[in-house]
């Protein structure tokens, strides 16, 4: 399920599904047509634009919460144009915070990782876009300055959604020392500690947004 | 005055070559040139007081007569003169500049602001509610007191040319001449009458020239503008427009490069990313088409910060605290934004309030070596405060040429202003205040 109102990005999107082997059920253009798509096709992904007519603010990410609400399952990846903390917090207290992406619009032009997100959203993951996890890193707050620089950037991987073993490959370290970062991580922040790397995620990115 | 080409009536009465220059006789042409106008304006003058005259009449002749009678009739004059007397002064205000000319070199502009829009209620409505109309008012019964001076000079006058002249008179006429307790009935015994109205001739010139400029000074001040006041305001009002056109072509540029530029542009870059998976890994046409890949989303991330820079997106749609938020997550310095703020704000205020705090946070991270940074934003006595504190080294100084002139400038745009703390050693505190209400202050 497609919901962008640019005609040519939306058009572009749906091919990009198609290439990918996703299924295009409907491809709409503003908030209300989503709503009634969604009721007629029950997809599995909804990809939608935050902001679209007719009040072209946040209808999409009005839609996708009360979709959400309804349907906690509903795996829903919403593209912004710019990074708004609100929006994303409003989308993961949506359901659960489980299957849920929010993403700058800007990403789709990097299709294989654009795809892998949907991939990981629709397998249950939460994914939250890099700058989000930077900007929330970046504000002042007393324990994040107990962490070390190199447990800095293990924590924004761990925001991101990423596993141990992705983490370790894009650090260039070995796995078990990410893995004693993340513990330290967790310890300092008096996070619990979880093996599920969803959960994880969901434990840091609440961490981050309490404020 | 001395040395000094006098400008006007006044300060030729101070010069000493007043009685050889041509002050005097313009003075005396203003004199009399007042009389014709005083003709004109008797009648009407007397229409409006008709009633006080009555009321006067009645209290001279009769003083036993009805008191509520007499009060009614000055209560009627007072409304007949409210109503009427504006309508008297505007074109002896007129008359009165240009014949002003003769007296005074310099030049004088009427106070009257422009009727909002054509038509007859529109002129009266703006005349009425003036001061300028209500100073002219003035003037009319300045100018009525003065005919009075003005006609026993001329008076004067009369009697200094018959002195100059009664030798002449008592030649062709037939019988003495009575010049109070004298009698004189021979011109030989006249010889010194003409003396005696030459001798005072200068005097009365002289009278004349106080008078008349002490008039002219009234008149000035009564019927001029203060040109520079009124064109201040004038000229704050356009920069006012300027400042909104101009904010509004930002935002209707910022919408269309949005609506259209953007979205066309990552469109464009998606397909080349899907047109770069279709190609054979290692062709030339892949290499070729991943380039213009990268490059489309170098254009994309440039043209973001471009738009962004114009209009923030986040701005327009959720309001300037989500906006310096948004701006505080992305400032290089740690930013710890705080704000109280209404849910809407004037967008010329937002804007302009967004464009202080981008600029203040530059230039913290450009020169203040600063590790922390706070922004607040708040309302207060119709007033938008941001403030910018660091803890920088402190030192700055709008004078260097740093970005704060820029900030100074605009917030003077809005009649708003900039306070800066900043001493060697820090910390530096920039304060800049914006009015917010709803109606701009002149």
């Amino acid at each position: 399920m497609l919901a962008e109102d640019g005609v040519l990005l939306r058009e572009g999107l749906a091919g990009l599904l198609g290439r990918f082997d996703f299924e295009v059920l409907a491809a709409v253009g503003d908030g209300t047509a989503l709503r009634r798509a969604v009721a007629e096709h029950r997809p599995e992904l909804v990809i939608t634009d935050i902001r679209m007519p007719p009040g072209l603010r946040d209808e999409g990410l009005r839609a996708a919460v009360e979709l959400r609400r309804a349907d906690p399952d509903l795996a829903v990846v919403a593209l912004s144009q710019y990074v708004e903390r609100s929006y994303a917090a409003e989308l993961l207290d949506s359901g659960g915070g489980r299957r849920v992406g929010y993403l700058l619009k800007d990403r789709v032009v990097d299709v294989e990782e654009f795809v892998t997100v949907l991939r990981q959203v629709v397998a249950g993951g939460t994914v939250v876009d890099p700058q989000v996890v930077r900007q929330l890193l970046n504000r002042q707050r007393d324990p994040l300055t107990k962490l070390s620089v190199r447990e800095r950037e293990v924590l924004a991987l761990v925001a991101e959604g990423r596993s141990n073993t992705s983490i370790a490959a894009h650090l260039v370290v070995t796995e078990a020392a990410v893995t004693k970062h993340v513990g330290n991580i967790l310890a300092k922040l008096d996070l619990p500690p979880h093996e599920d790397s969803n959960r994880r995620v969901l434990a840091v990115l609440a961490y981050l947004r309490s404020s | 005055m001395l040395g000094v080409t006098p400008r006007n009536a006044l300060e030729s009465v101070a010069s000493p070559r007043f009685l050889l220059s041509w002050w005097p006789w313009r003075s005396v042409g203003y004199l009399l040139s007042s009389l014709p106008v005083l003709a004109v304006l008797a009648m009407p003058l007397a229409w409006l007081t008709l009633p006080w005259l009555v009321a006067g009449g009645l209290l001279i002749t009769r003083p036993t007569s009805a008191i509520v009678g007499i009060l009614v009739l000055v209560l009627l004059g007072a409304v007949l003169v409210g109503a009427g007397a504006p309508l008297v002064a505007i074109p002896l205000a007129v008359a009165e500049r240009w014949r002003l000319g003769l007296v005074d070199t310099r030049p004088l502009w009427e106070d009257h602001r422009l009727p909002p829009g054509p038509g007859l209620w529109n002129w009266l409505r703006t005349r009425y509610s003036e001061t300028a109309t209500w100073r002219e008012v003035g003037y009319v019964f300045l100018f009525v007191v003065w005919q009075g001076l003005y006609l026993t000079l001329c008076g004067v006058g009369l009697v200094l040319v018959f002195l100059v002249a009664s030798p002449a008179i008592l030649m062709t006429g037939d019988g003495p001449v009575a010049m109070g307790p004298w009698t004189i009935t021979q011109p030989e015994q006249a010889w010194w009458l003409p003396l005696v109205g030459l001798l005072l001739a200068p005097v009365l010139l002289y009278l004349v020239g106080i008078a008349v400029g002490a008039h002219a000074a009234a008149a000035r001040a009564l019927l001029g503008g203060n040109r520079a006041r009124t064109e201040l305001v004038e000229v704050a009002r356009s920069r006012a427009r300027l400042v909104d056109a101009f904010e509004a072509e930002r935002r209707r540029i910022e919408r269309d490069l949005h609506d259209g530029a953007q979205e066309r542009l990552v469109s464009l870059t998606l397909r080349l990313g899907l047109a770069k998976l279709d190609l054979p890994e290692d062709s030339p046409a892949r290499q070729n088409v991943a380039d213009a890949h990268d490059q489309a989303k170098q254009v994309m991330a440039e043209l973001r910060e471009l738009v962004r820079g114009l209009n923030p997106r986040v701005l327009a749609d959720r309001g300037l605290g989500a906006a310096l938020a948004e701006l505080g997550d992305r400032s290089a310095i740690p930013a710890q934004v705080r704000t109280d703020l209404p849910e809407w704000l004037p967008p010329h205020v937002e804007s302009t309030a967004y464009f202080v705090a981008a600029e203040a946070l530059t230039n913290v991270a450009k020169h203040s070596g600063a590790t922390a940074v706070t922004v607040s934003a708040w309302t207060g006595a119709g007033l938008l405060v941001i403030e910018v504190g660091d803890n920088g080294r402190g030192g700055a100084d709008p004078a260097n040429g740093s970005g704060l002139t820029g900030l100074a400038d605009r917030a003077a745009t809005l009649d708003g202003r900039m306070l800066l703390s900043s001493p060697v050693g820090g910390p530096t505190l920039l304060r800049v205040e914006l009015p917010c209400g709803d109606n701009r202050s002149e």
